[in-house]
């Protein structure tokens, strides 16, 4: 589904993207995670056309999409969703969800009804007639979720749709995203809620610094003393073996 | 082309150069360092210019002694409609800056319409005509102390900014609006007080213009545009930009009035601006 | 859809100069709909898109000079003067937008480079002899609804009834159209737009040449009411700043908006001119209003009628 190789991206001499490579398989739902600053986010906008990689190839289902702009991306199946949520703040969630689904099709009842649709699909079709600016953080980050499915993707690229909310809320959300997967729709996340990535993730990747330094099954990699150092600084996972055997 | 109607045409550039200097200075921060567009910046020099010309007429005090009164008076004009108005109304959105300084600018407009009518009002001090030989030029006296005036201006404001408590909260709002929130400063009052310092330049120049000028409702006009091109042009909030800008400014339009006419010759500032604002937003003196 | 409010609109413009016979109520009905169709041209483009605009005169006088220059130079007739403003209108909307668009300019700046545009025109044909220069273009006396100069006012308001009913019904279709759901996208927020496979670029364009053909039928109509064309009328800000004022202060991004403030505007307009020789009291009504309006009503006058729509329905 998707391929990306020796991806780059260089702000002014730092590299905040460092020859990542990885693969996601069509039907799957990998996660990307990483600790703060290793260039997720950077990734995922290099992926979608909203920064122009340096270095490197991204392809799509076969076909190379490297620095194409957003709009054509999305339109060849892969759509982001942004972390920090970005409503069309007076539109009503219907209409939020219509601008995704005018992409396949220029008739208004029939987007209208495919955003009822998806509204029922993400859990929000009680908040149809609601203006976006009203909503919850939970409610805005279904609205994201729902807007970018209503593009009709292949890949969804879900950029921590868990971030901000509690537990009862995440417990909500992730039937929803196993849902779309089941519906045949490759989803790619990133994602520091560890209890969703767990339960959600086949198969995941771990950036740090720019660079993918571990991939693996979820429980397989919460053990690799690769990772806590990523993630817990240097000397870190030989500490952790030491108390744990004390 | 005669050496000497050259020469002359690059003095009096020059010379009105910095005249557009001294409008501009105050806009380039608030525009520049606040990044407020401040629509309303000809028609407040028009309202200086004309205290200006009552403060001659009504009460005597010559143009220049009445520099620090008309400053003072432009600060607390300028700081209450920022407070009272601008800040409070705009919720936070620059395009509402822009549309209520639009606003504000044509109600200033008529509002001088309505008291002082359309006609155009000069002043006669024993200097006006008193003319200097520069090179090839004779030039009024009032355009050279006024020139002279304009690189004081933009000298004092450079100084203040970099040295004073104040100018360091400015740069401070200037640079990191909710930095500057974090370590305490009140960051509407250093808005409304850079509007202010802004608007009270205004006053300055005003009484710096009104010897060799005339004064009228839509005298404001003339330097809207201009003064935005050589703002944009000078660089964000960079004085020495602001001034450098206006002598370019002044050179284009008089040498492109020699060169293409009076009629056409005012092209050249608007396209100026087109293509900085396309190419070099952040301005040609700024990497 | 409710079709019964655009419908009765339509009813009443249309009967209007039957009840209202005089040359000042048709004029003064003239001016309402003038208004509206340029209010709504410039709404198209900076309410529903988005795109604020301080230039939009630079359609206008395209349109105006567009029309009477083929008449004059030419011989062409103004009916397809008309048709060919709209286009002349389309075109240099799309021009501009292609070059500030493709260099990112947004908001504000936005806003100033379309003045600089707008003056860019002023000068041009305030300079040039083609134009007439400063002193403008007169266009000769030919009365007969042939030429676009009717012996009777009332053939004015029909004509000018239909451009600005094309302007709301252009306005009503966005409301319920892809292309208008995608302008607000991107007047909403244009990163999510772009994510959403919306070509935020070629949409933006596309809006401004529409906003600029209708601001251009505007002008053209203006040249044939008048007869009499100059650069500073036709060009100057005063002319974007009223098309602003008309949308801002009826309701940016609504159908109605620019009706309702042309409709207010213009009655200001003749009353403090019937009643004080005062210049430029209206002026101050208008930017008053704008300032007001922006601080505590920013979807405008139609709001009002929203409110009270509302509360009629929950009673």
């Amino acid at each position: 589904m998707l391929e990306i190789r020796g991806l780059s991206k260089i702000f002014g001499g730092l590299r905040a993207l460092d020859g990542a490579s990885l693969d996601v398989a069509e039907g799957t739902i990998a996660g990307l995670i990483g600790p703060n600053g290793a260039g997720k986010t950077t990734l995922f906008a290099a992926l979608t056309g909203f920064l122009v990689p340096d270095e490197g190839s991204v392809r799509l289902r076969d076909e190379d999409i490297t620095g194409r702009p957003p709009h054509l991306i999305c339109r060849r199946g892969m759509v982001r969703t942004f972390q920090i949520t970005q409503p069309f703040a007076h539109l009503s969630v219907r209409e939020n969800i219509m601008v995704g689904a005018y992409l396949h099709t220029p008739d208004r009842a029939l987007a209208s009804a495919r955003a009822e649709a998806i509204a029922q699909q993400v859990g929000m079709a009680e908040l149809l007639e609601r203006t976006a600016s009203g909503l919850t953080l939970a409610g805005r980050k279904r609205l994201e979720l729902a807007r970018a499915l209503a593009t009709q993707p292949r890949l969804l690229l879900l950029d921590e749709v868990m971030a901000g909310l509690n537990p009862p809320e995440i417990d909500e959300l992730i039937p929803v995203i196993q849902g779309i997967r089941t519906s045949g729709v490759t989803v790619f996340l990133i994602e520091h809620v560890m209890q969703a990535v767990m339960s959600l993730a086949e198969n995941v990747y771990v950036l740090s610094y720019g660079k993918i330094i571990a991939q693996g099954a979820p429980r397989q990699l919460a053990a690799d003393p690769i990772v806590i150092e990523a993630y817990l600084g240097h000397g870190a996972a030989k500490r952790m073996a030491a108390s744990a055997h004390a | 082309m005669d050496a000497t109607i050259l020469g002359a045409a690059v003095i009096n550039g020059l010379l009105l150069g910095g005249s557009y200097a001294l409008v501009a200075v105050g806009l380039t921060l608030i525009y520049g360092v606040l990044h407020i567009i401040n629509f309303a910046h000809g028609s407040l020099l028009m309202l200086a210019m004309y205290g200006a010309y009552y403060l001659l007429v009504k009460a005597h005090i010559d143009p220049y002694a009445a520099i620090p009164l008309m400053v003072v008076a432009m600060f607390a004009a300028g700081y209450v409609l920022y407070r009272g108005l601008i800040g409070r109304f705009s919720h936070g959105k620059d395009e509402n800056i822009l549309l209520i300084t639009l606003g504000l600018s044509i109600v200033l407009e008529n509002v001088a319409l309505f008291f002082f009518k359309g006609d155009s009002q000069t002043i006669t001090v024993s200097y006006s005509d008193r003319m200097v030989a520069l090179g090839p030029a004779l030039v009024p006296l009032p355009k050279l102390v006024s020139f002279a005036a304009s690189l004081v201006l933009c000298a004092a404001l450079a100084w203040f900014i970099a040295r004073t408590e104040t100018g360091r909260a400015i740069r401070a709002v200037a640079k990191e609006r909710q930095g500057a929130r974090l370590v305490g400063i009140d960051v509407e009052k250093i808005f409304a007080v850079s509007y202010g310092i802004g608007i009270a330049c205004l006053g300055a120049a005003a009484c710096l213009l009104i010897p060799s000028f005339y004064v009228s409702p839509s005298v404001g006009n003339l330097f809207v545009i201009v003064a935005f091109t050589i703002v944009v042009l000078g660089g964000m909030g960079s004085f020495a930009g602001a001034l450098v800008g206006a002598l370019i400014i002044g050179l284009t339009e008089s040498l492109s009035g020699l060169f293409l006419g009076e009629a056409l010759g005012q092209i050249g500032i608007s396209l100026i601006f087109i293509l900085i604002l396309l190419f070099r937003p952040t301005g040609i003196f700024n990497k | 859809m409710n079709w019964k409010i655009p419908a009765a609109l339509l009813a009443a413009a249309l009967a209007y100069p039957f009840i209202f016979r005089s040359n000042f109520a048709i004029n003064f009905g003239v001016l309402v709909l003038f208004y509206a169709l340029i209010g709504q041209a410039w709404n198209i483009a900076g309410g529903y898109a988005g795109q604020l605009s301080f230039g939009h005169a630079v359609f206008f006088g395209t349109g105006a000079y567009c029309s009477t220059i083929l008449q004059l130079k030419l011989g062409w007739n103004p009916w397809p003067g008309l048709a060919a403003a709209a286009g002349a209108g389309a075109l240099v909307g799309a021009l501009i937008a292609a070059l500030s668009f493709r260099f990112g300019l947004r908001g504000s700046y936005f806003a100033l480079i379309t003045l600089a545009f707008a003056e860019v025109f002023r000068i041009l044909t305030n300079a040039v002899e083609f134009t007439g220069g400063g002193l403008g273009l007169l266009i000769p006396l030919k009365r007969g609804a042939a030429n676009f100069q009717f012996a009777e006012r009332i053939g004015f308001y029909y004509a000018i009834l239909a451009l600005a009913a094309l302007s709301i019904g252009i306005a009503i279709w966005l409301k319920r159209s892809r292309f208008g759901a995608q302008l607000a996208a991107i007047r909403e927020n244009e990163d999510a737009a772009r994510a959403l496979g919306i070509d935020t670029y070629r949409e933006k364009v596309k809006v401004m040449a529409l906003s600029g053909a209708l601001c251009a039928l505007g002008g053209s109509f203006y040249a044939q009411y008048y007869l009499y064309i100059d650069p500073t009328v036709v060009f100057g800000l005063d002319k974007s700043a009223e098309m602003l004022l008309v949308a801002m202060i009826g309701g940016t991004g609504t159908v109605y908006g620019p009706l309702i403030g042309s409709l207010l505007l213009t009655l200001v307009g003749e009353v403090t001119r019937a009643n004080t020789e005062a210049q430029g009291l209206s002026l101050i009504i208008y930017g008053s209003l704008l300032i007001l309006i922006i601080g505590f009503l920013p979807n405008g006058l139609v709001e009002l009628f929203k409110l009270r729509w509302r509360r009629k329905a929950r009673a």
